[in-house]
């Protein structure tokens, strides 16, 4: 899960070369992310387990994943499903677990802006971070499919609801959480997720701030808001580190 | 859900064809998940106990060596069951 969005003259060379976008690139698309799609799979039959588990049948799972195609920002909402369900909090806490789409986009943009509207925006519907990942080192080593991160896309969205559906079916088949410590599975997964962002010590300073804040806010104030305040202090403690 | 998040993917590519994103801003929005989830489990695992901090380092362990999410969350769970147990 790699954010890197470093610019090249090369790269806006290239971008200057044409790009098709056609059914053979959906098609390598997906063939080429079959293997990153199945891990996303495990992934998923994770998120189906936990979705079940607080209470999503699984048609709700399956159409969340269908619609969001956000792992962390999903299992971050079955983190806060309660009834009745806290639309601000989740709302709120997903917009912003996800702006880091915003960087993932903008890096595209020298090659889609080559495609039509539709071609473009239609494609980044289907932005992961693992296929976002491989199209930019498609795109980078000077490939024009621009329909790539579509098909790549396409395979780990059809992973993603399968394995969300065989997740929620069986995790619905379990019965009390607790008793097989299915409670501590969903922390595991985020200290899964939070291994795999951490991109060496300069992490530290934003985590840290992240962590004291959200401890500090959790003590303080009601509900869940803690989660977002600490990553936003996460977030203010990294501008200043670079600003500075 | 689906609405903002897709707001997110699309207003990146749509943003940069209009303005420039300053370094600092490009590194803060960088660090939000991982910030994110650190809020999340930070003050979930300050309020449990040591079952659960044991059981937290070896789905960190695992989550390490195998870069596997759902192996991590197999581990953690069976460790918990056994930490809880003990």
């Amino acid at each position: 899960m790699s954010t890197e969005t470093s610019d090249s003259p090369t790269e806006s060379e290239r971008a200057d070369r044409t790009m098709h976008f056609s059914m053979t690139g959906v098609r390598e698309g997906f063939i080429e992310c079959i293997p990153i799609a199945l891990s996303v799979a495990g992934y998923g039959i994770a998120f189906g387990v936990l979705a079940a588990q607080a209470g999503v049948t699984v048609a709700e799972a399956a159409f969340m994943s269908a619609t969001v195609l956000a792992g962390a920002a999903q299992l971050i909402a079955i983190e806060l499903w309660a009834h009745p369900i806290p639309v601000g909090t989740i709302v709120a806490t997903t917009f912003i677990v996800n702006l880091r789409y915003v960087l993932m986009g903008a890096a595209l943009q020298p090659w889609f802006s080559r495609l039509s509207p539709l071609q473009s925006y239609g494609s980044v519907f289907f932005t992961a971070d693992e296929n976002w990942a491989l199209t930019m080192g498609e795109f980078r080593s000077g490939s024009r499919r621009g329909a790539f991160l579509l098909g790549s896309g396409l395979a780990i969205w059809i992973f993603w609801i399968s394995a969300t559906v065989v997740g929620a079916v069986s995790g619905a088949a379990i019965g009390d959480p607790a008793r097989y410590g299915l409670d501590f599975a969903l922390t595991a997964v985020f200290i899964a997720i939070a291994v795999e962002l951490w991109d060496g010590r300069s992490r530290l300073l934003p985590w840290v701030a992240a962590f004291g804040v959200a401890i500090g806010a959790a003590s303080v104030l009601p509900g869940r808001w803690y989660i977002l305040l600490g990553g936003l202090a996460g977030c203010f403690a990294e501008v200043v580190r670079v600003a500075a | 859900m689906s609405a903002v998040t897709y707001i997110t993917k699309a207003g990146g590519l749509w943003l940069l064809s209009r303005i420039e994103v300053p370094e600092y801003a490009e590194a803060g929005l960088a660090v939000l998940p991982g910030a994110i989830i650190v809020s999340i489990v930070g003050p979930e695992l300050a309020r449990a106990g040591p079952p659960e901090w044991g059981a937290g380092a070896v789905a960190l362990l695992v989550a390490w060596r195998t870069e596997n999410v759902l192996l991590a969350l197999v581990s953690g769970v069976a460790a918990v069951l056994l930490f809880r147990g003990v």
